[in-house]
């Protein structure tokens, strides 16, 4: 089956302990007997039946030796297909390399075996339903790059599914596979579309890179896709992977091209703007038009630029260019310069980053020259750099050259003329012609300096001198009669073609200003013609024609010759241009005697004055193309290059880019909204779940908070507090924040209970809406005579505690709760004895939300009674009520608050009811069952359920009594029974407050005027001022509370 | 996107070739080649070179060229990028990169380039991610693997795939903590004959080995960040805090990593370590020339001068030097024409000289060479 011998000789320096065995020269052996090299037919068919039959056992390790080699095979492009059928088998393997060698596999010859492979498809269709999330995904990978059109339909389904997946990671996979089956199959584009749509939908980082890529490959045109998503992208694109911000930024910069308007509008021509002296006077300018102009830039394409600024500091290359490209094409002119900065330093980076972000600046300074100058000496040559890399910089310092920079360039550029690179040496002759005829002042240093370089003892710097000194001297037809003799005296020496040939140029071109050489060079040049370039022979024919038509005397027989030499040239190129010459010179020739037309003309066609050359930078033609693209670089249109649209006159409606504001609030505060999407679906069945107390203690607090919940969370609007400060006692009115609290508790501390509870019941009657008990105010009957009804609920604590009526500091607690989501509905005994809810229900709903925090139940019910219904207003009715901390039964959203109808008068009263209820502001009122009757000195209980929308104002309501009493009654609410106990770890607690950090966080400092005890007393306190849950604790000198979510009271001292 | 990809040895042999698409058939490479040969030096191929048909981004990373042909418009860099960030993730893996351990290794190099790419666009390229999806190999674990069955290759999805730091691992263990950075500058100056500086620039770097357990949120602040004139980060530094409060805030990846670099351009004032004094007179006498240089230190702040290596590309013409140093060696090779002088450490009382006569073929004449150092 599978023999060691042959393996050894044969393995692929595979790193298996397989080839332990191996000698180490294997490298030799390997070429010469590897089983694809050819030459060996016989024995490559039995390695190849080996292969196939350790594929063929059951071993795993056999069957990854061979897969290991085969893909060796693979790796050197060998060919390995007629192993197809035993490979294709092994994709059900369990051995978890084998399979994704055998895919390996799959994916590079399936193209050639579609039939068979076509057996694998079964197993990546069970494996697209694999638990396993890597599973799913690599079998989407493998299945789309298949490219077998059979299967089309099936990637199709596959993707759509994948698409609509849990896990991230398979839809990027089905990002993925959305342009390998669009290649495969073009009809299939607007159905990909689709699934596009909703990939680009996606929030997640992980996903949105590769659906946009996607979008790149398969519908570019369909820019309309990212409208609803561009503000999500921007905001995502900094979290994103560097590949994907890559391909973002430039999709970006297609659309902001086609959706805003030119911010750039109002400015002048940017060519003219480069021509002007000074940059500094540039960016006045600039500055001024960017006053002018900032209003007017889309908030959107704000937004754009600004979250791709950062990534300016990334250190991928790629992504630092397509923000650089992005602020090129579509920022205001006086931003550009920010991102000058980072292309500097991607100069240190390799050199092939070098040489493309070189070529992107190159293309840049001709239009920007402001942008790059203070980096000029980044751009100077360093002799390690390669050639082309040295061309580039020499190119840009010429193009960023100005007046007052030219100095420090040119002693540069001199130092470069002595290097050996004989390319780089040319380049940098030429620079600094460009340089003299672009900067006026400095034409004559330059021209001198060129001159000198005429005695260098290279000969290449002498040609490529002479040729610039040529074209210089033509921008400048003043007499240069010095510079031209000593260039015609280099004819004798210079052997290089081009600068020959510029030479005679020059001698004919201004021959009567050396009227006694040009004669004598052309003499010689005559002489050597034969053995002349082509280009000098041409010029030679030049020289001479030119020089028959000033001086014929001298010259006329000369030219025939030159001529007559010619016309037997072996190039046909010479050959013509020595009949054409010869043709208007000495129409002669011909018998017809007289001059013709021509020849009338020839000084005319000859001795024309010749526009001089204008040096430009070859970079000047690249602005057509995306900064950074491949076409750029290239400058040539590349296959799929995306056209970058011109700025639209009028910016399509910016609308298009608004999403609903519902998928807003819920990234921005999903915890809010997630309250009161729960607060509301609560409210509708609680038939089912008993959990319609959820919201109602927390609401009944706040009525004049309601409104302003979510924009108030920050500032905890210390105004309102006050207000409510101002009804309280002295003590802590003038206070604020939580100071007074304390103040006042540890105040009415060493008090004894009873005294207490009057204490704090006076004190506290304006704000918590104590009402007094009976006819003589007996404020002491009040404790005992609720719990003599309700003994069978109440707990023993809450005859012991003190009675500590809110404070208005604890409306600050209440912002901080506002804040969160409702989300934990606590079930506490109900001290009304009757209806008590049941807790499990909708505690099992919340912990599957929140498992854990668990909803607990009221510590402490306090057993403070208000007045709701005076009885002398009421013909004897006295009305109290409490709240009970337990959830109401109707609504989740409702607090309960308990009743107590008391007659004090004569009369038995009858058919007492809610009369008027409000309906505005989303308050609501669950009635009490309306009493029958009530005989004079007795008391009943009733229960209502107060729905307070989140707001701290009284609700108004009626109470009927009999037919034709009405009593308008108000019903306040303290801020600590809108809120809710719930009890979680300390660890989750710490968590959930460091996540809330930052949104509202108050702290004071409570200097308690004689300090608790014990920290037990200071929590029952706390308790009995608001419904809060306690915090099991480590730290024994912290208290946490938890409110109906995880808002707290820390409270330390 | 990158549609495959060629792996090239300095003898021009395509030794491994990987499709992501359908399979292009390497003779696309000879107009790779025939731009290489017209090229000087490995050096100076473009790293773009376009065919009719196809598109070849190149570059030249430890003497291999690593071809990635592209059929349609892509930014180059993006290309550029991504291929060096192959070579990264190799020499990560297998602590170098070479021709032969890419050999050796093929199979793991496949399987990384199998994960790395997808339809041609990357997909994983953290190290952190990659390694816990393809195990690097070492010889523990090939010994285990064979024994155990096992497989270098992870059947779970690396954790840190889909949380928002997918640079760092989750689980991560260490008995001893530990965290070690490298500050490295490289002062980068052109100095004029007369040894004035005509331009000097510092590039840094911050190297990290972070060996910390769990999730550490590690800051780093700078005495004065206002020197530094450009920043560039790993991803995993939060942009934010560095813009408010100049304080590096991050969660490191798992080993090593670099965290920054940054550029400490031509604005602010560079301390050079080193000066040069060279007389260098080529052709004086009939065919000979004279070398002497002296290396002296310079604005050192009291630290000593190490590895310092002086190379003198020579001109053409130059056949061979007899030089005497009186410390360190000096080699030439007669073919590239590279004088290297190994200095080793500067000492301040005995300052390191070499000088000796140049031969020179009768020829072209030389001009004084551009003398390169490299101080570390």
């Amino acid at each position: 089956m599978y023999a060691p011998g042959v393996n050894s000789s044969t393995t692929l320096s595979s790193s298996s302990s397989y080839n332990n065995d191996r000698p180490p020269s294997a490298e030799a052996v390997e070429v010469a007997t590897d089983p694809a090299s050819g030459g060996f037919f016989n024995s490559d068919y039995k390695k190849h039946d080996d292969l196939k039959q350790m594929l063929d056992s059951n071993k795993d390790n056999l069957k990854l030796e061979a897969m290991k080699r085969i893909i060796g095979m693979v790796a050197k492009g060998r060919e390995a297909s007629d192993l197809f059928p035993a490979v294709v088998k092994n994709v059900v393997s369990k051995n978890i390399e084998v399979k994704k060698l055998v895919y390996v596999y799959l994916v590079r010859y399936a193209e050639e075996q579609q039939d068979l492979a076509l057996l694998s498809i079964s197993t990546f269709q069970r494996a697209l339903k694999d638990p396993n999330q890597l599973i799913r995904a690599s079998a989407l990978r493998v299945l789309s790059s298949i490219r077998v059109t059979m299967i089309v339909p099936i990637v199709m389904l596959a993707i759509k599914d994948a698409a609509a997946d849990m896990s991230p990671y398979v839809r990027k996979t089905a990002a993925h596979a959305i342009p390998k089956l669009y290649s495969l199959d073009q009809d299939q584009k607007e159905e990909l579309i689709q699934v596009l749509e909703k990939l680009l939908y996606d929030k997640t980082t992980l996903v949105v890179g590769s659906a946009v890529m996607a979008f790149e490959e398969v519908c570019p045109e369909r820019i309309d896709l990212i409208h609803k998503n561009f503000r999500k992208l921007c905001s995502l694109l900094v979290d994103v992977d560097e590949w994907g911000q890559v391909v973002i930024i430039n999709m970006l910069t297609r659309y902001a091209r086609s959706q805003f308007t030119d911010p750039n509008l109002q400015d002048v021509d940017e060519d003219e703007e480069s021509k002007r002296p000074f940059y500094e006077d540039e960016n006045e300018v600039d500055e001024e038009q960017q006053e002018k102009r900032a209003p007017t830039l889309d908030p959107d394409h704000r937004l754009l630029l600004r979250s791709a600024k950062p990534l300016l500091q990334s250190r991928n290359a790629a992504v630092v260019l397509s923000v650089a490209q992005l602020y090129h094409h579509t920022a205001p002119r006086s931003e550009v310069h920010q991102v000058a900065k980072a292309m500097i330093r991607l100069l240190r980076s390799h050199r092939e980053v070098q040489d493309i972000v070189l070529t992107s600046i190159a293309a840049t300074a001709t239009r920007r020259k402001v942008m790059f100058e203070p980096f000029l000496k980044s751009f100077f040559v360093r002799s390690s750099d390669a050639t082309h890399i040295k061309l580039l910089k020499l190119e840009i310092l010429t193009s960023l050259a100005t007046e007052s920079s030219v100095g420090i360039i040119l002693r540069e550029l001199q130092t470069y003329v002595a290097a050996h690179d004989p390319p780089f040496v040319a380049a940098a002759i030429q620079a600094i012609g460009r340089c003299a005829s672009n900067i006026k002042e400095v034409t004559d240093t330059c021209l001198n300096g060129l001159v000198s370089l005429l005695s260098n003892k290279d000969q290449a710097v002498v040609a490529e001198s002479v040729v610039v000194i040529k074209k210089l001297l033509q921008t400048q037809p003043s007499a240069h009669r010095e510079i031209i003799i000593q260039m015609a005296k280099l004819v004798d020496s210079v052997t290089v073609p081009q600068a020959r040939a510029s030479i005679l140029w020059l001698l004919g071109e201004y021959s009567e200003r050396v009227p006694k050489i040009a004669p004598d060079v052309l003499r010689k040049m005559a002489k050597t013609f034969t053995s002349e370039e082509d280009i000098v022979k041409l010029q030679v024919m030049t020289l001479a024609v030119k020089l028959c038509l000033t001086n014929p005397k001298q010259t006329k027989l000369l030219c025939q010759y030159v001529l007559q030499l010619a016309k037997y040239d072996q190039n046909y190129d010479l050959r013509d241009r020595a009949r054409f010459l010869r043709h208007i010179i000495f129409p002669a020739d011909a018998e017809s005697g007289g001059p013709t037309r021509l020849s009338k003309q020839a000084k005319k066609i000859f001795l024309a004055p010749k526009p001089a050359p204008v040096p430009e930078s070859h970079f000047k033609d690249r602005e057509q193309f995306q900064l950074g693209s491949l076409s750029h670089y290239i400058n040539t249109k590349a296959n799929g290059y995306q056209e970058l649209p011109p700025f639209p006159l009028e910016a399509p409606d910016p609308k298009a880019r608004d999403v609903e504001t519902e998928p807003q609030v819920m990234e921005q505060a999903p915890l809010f909204t997630a309250k009161k999407v729960s607060s509301k679906k609560d409210s509708k069945f609680y038939s089912d779940t008993e959990s319609p107390e959820d919201e109602s203690e927390e609401d009944e607090n706040s009525s004049d908070e309601d409104d302003d919940d979510d924009e108030e969370e920050e500032d905890s609007s210390s105004d309102k507090d006050e207000e409510e400060d101002d009804n309280e006692d002295e003590e802590s009115s003038g206070l604020e924040e939580k100071l007074p609290k304390k103040v006042v508790k540890s105040n009415a501390k060493p008090k004894s209970d009873e005294e207490e509870e009057e204490d704090e019941s006076d004190e506290d009657d304006s704000s918590s809406e104590s009402v007094s008990d009976s006819d003589s105010e007996d404020e002491s009957s009040e404790p005992s005579s609720v719990p003599k009804k309700q003994t069978r609920n109440a707990k023993p604590a809450k005859e012991s505690t003190p009675v500590v009526k809110p404070k208005s500091n604890l409306d600050l607690l209440l912002d901080l709760d506002d804040v969160s989501p409702a989300f934990t509905p606590i079930m506490t005994p109900s001290l009304g004895g009757f209806l008590t809810p049941m807790s499990t229900p909708s505690s099992q709903v919340k912990t599957q939300l929140f498992p854990d925090i668990q909803p607990a139940s009221a510590v402490i019910s306090p057993n403070t009674t208000s007045e709701l219904l005076n009885k002398i207003n009421s013909s004897g009715l006295e009305i109290k009520y409490r709240f009970t901390r337990s959830p109401h039964l109707y609504s989740p959203s409702m607090a309960s608050a308990e009743l107590t109808f008391h007659n004090h008068g004569p009369d038995e009263l009858t058919d007492i009811r809610v009369g008027e209820k409000p309906t505005s502001g989303g308050v609501s009122i669950h009635d009490f069952a309306p009493i029958p009757s009530l005989s004079p000195g007795s008391s009943l209980m009733g229960t209502i359920g107060v729905d307070f929308a989140d707001s701290t104002q009284p609700v108004n309501f009626e109470i009927k009594i009999g037919s034709d009493r009405t009593y308008p009654v108000a019903l306040k609410v303290p801020v600590g029974e809108v809120i809710r106990a719930v009890t979680m770890s300390e660890e989750l607690f710490l968590k959930q407050q460091g996540g809330l950090r930052g949104m509202n966080e108050n702290t004071a400092k409570l200097s308690l005027t004689k300090p608790c005890s014990d920290l037990k007393s200071l929590t029952n306190k706390i308790l009995t001022v608001a419904n809060l849950g306690v915090i099991p604790n480590s730290d024994s000198s912290t208290l946490r509370f938890v409110l109906n979510t995880c808002v707290n009271l820390p409270v330390e001292y | 996107m990158i549609h495959s990809l060629f792996i090239i040895n300095p003898s021009g042999d395509v030794f491994m070739e990987k499709h992501w698409k359908s399979v292009i058939s390497r003779s696309v490479c000879d107009y790779f080649f025939d731009h290489q040969r017209k090229a000087s030096s490995p050096e100076d191929i473009p790293p773009v070179i376009a065919t009719p048909h196809h598109y070849l981004i190149s570059v030249y990373r430890s003497s291999m060229f690593f071809v990635a042909v592209c059929t349609t418009e892509v930014a180059p860099l993006f290309v550029v990028e991504f291929l060096h960030r192959v070579v990264d993730t190799f020499e990560d893996y297998f602590s170098e990169c070479t021709e032969s351990i890419i050999k050796e290794h093929y199979v793991v190099v496949y399987e990384l380039l199998d994960e790395m790419l997808d339809n041609g666009f990357p997909l994983a390229t953290e190290s952190n991610i990659l390694k816990e999806l393809i195990k690097p190999p070492n010889i523990l674990r090939t010994i285990a693997n064979t024994v155990t069955g096992k497989s270098n290759v992870s059947s779970t999805l690396p954790s840190g795939q889909l949380s928002n730091i997918p640079w760092r691992r989750t689980g991560v263990k260490y008995t001893n903590n530990e965290a070690y950075f490298d500050m490295i500058e490289e002062v980068d100056a052109i100095i004029d004959k007369s040894g004035s500086t005509v331009c000097a620039e510092i590039q840094g770097y911050i190297d990290c080995c972070i060996k910390l357990s769990g999730m550490p949120d590690l800051s780093l602040s700078f005495v004065n960040p206002r020197l530094f004139d450009d920043v560039s980060f790993h991803p995993c530094v939060r942009f934010k805090r560095w813009e408010s409060e100049r304080v590096l805030s991050f969660i490191p990846p798992d080993g090593n990593f670099r965290l920054m670099s940054y550029h400490i351009g031509s604005q602010s004032i560079v301390a050079i370590p080193v000066y040069v004094r060279h007389s260098l007179c080529l052709r004086e006498s009939g065919s000979g020339g004279r070398l002497d240089i002296t290396l002296g230190p310079k604005q050192t702040l009291g630290r000593t001068i190490e590895n310092v290596v002086l190379e003198i590309p020579m001109p053409k013409s130059v056949l061979n030097c007899g030089l005497v140093t009186n410390q360190g060696k000096y080699t030439f090779d007669p073919v590239s024409k590279l004088l290297v002088w190994e200095v080793g450490r500067i000492d301040v009382t005995k300052l390191p000289n070499i000088r000796g006569t140049i031969s020179l073929q009768s020829g072209s004449p030389p001009v004084e060479a551009n003398p390169s150092i490299n101080v570390s």
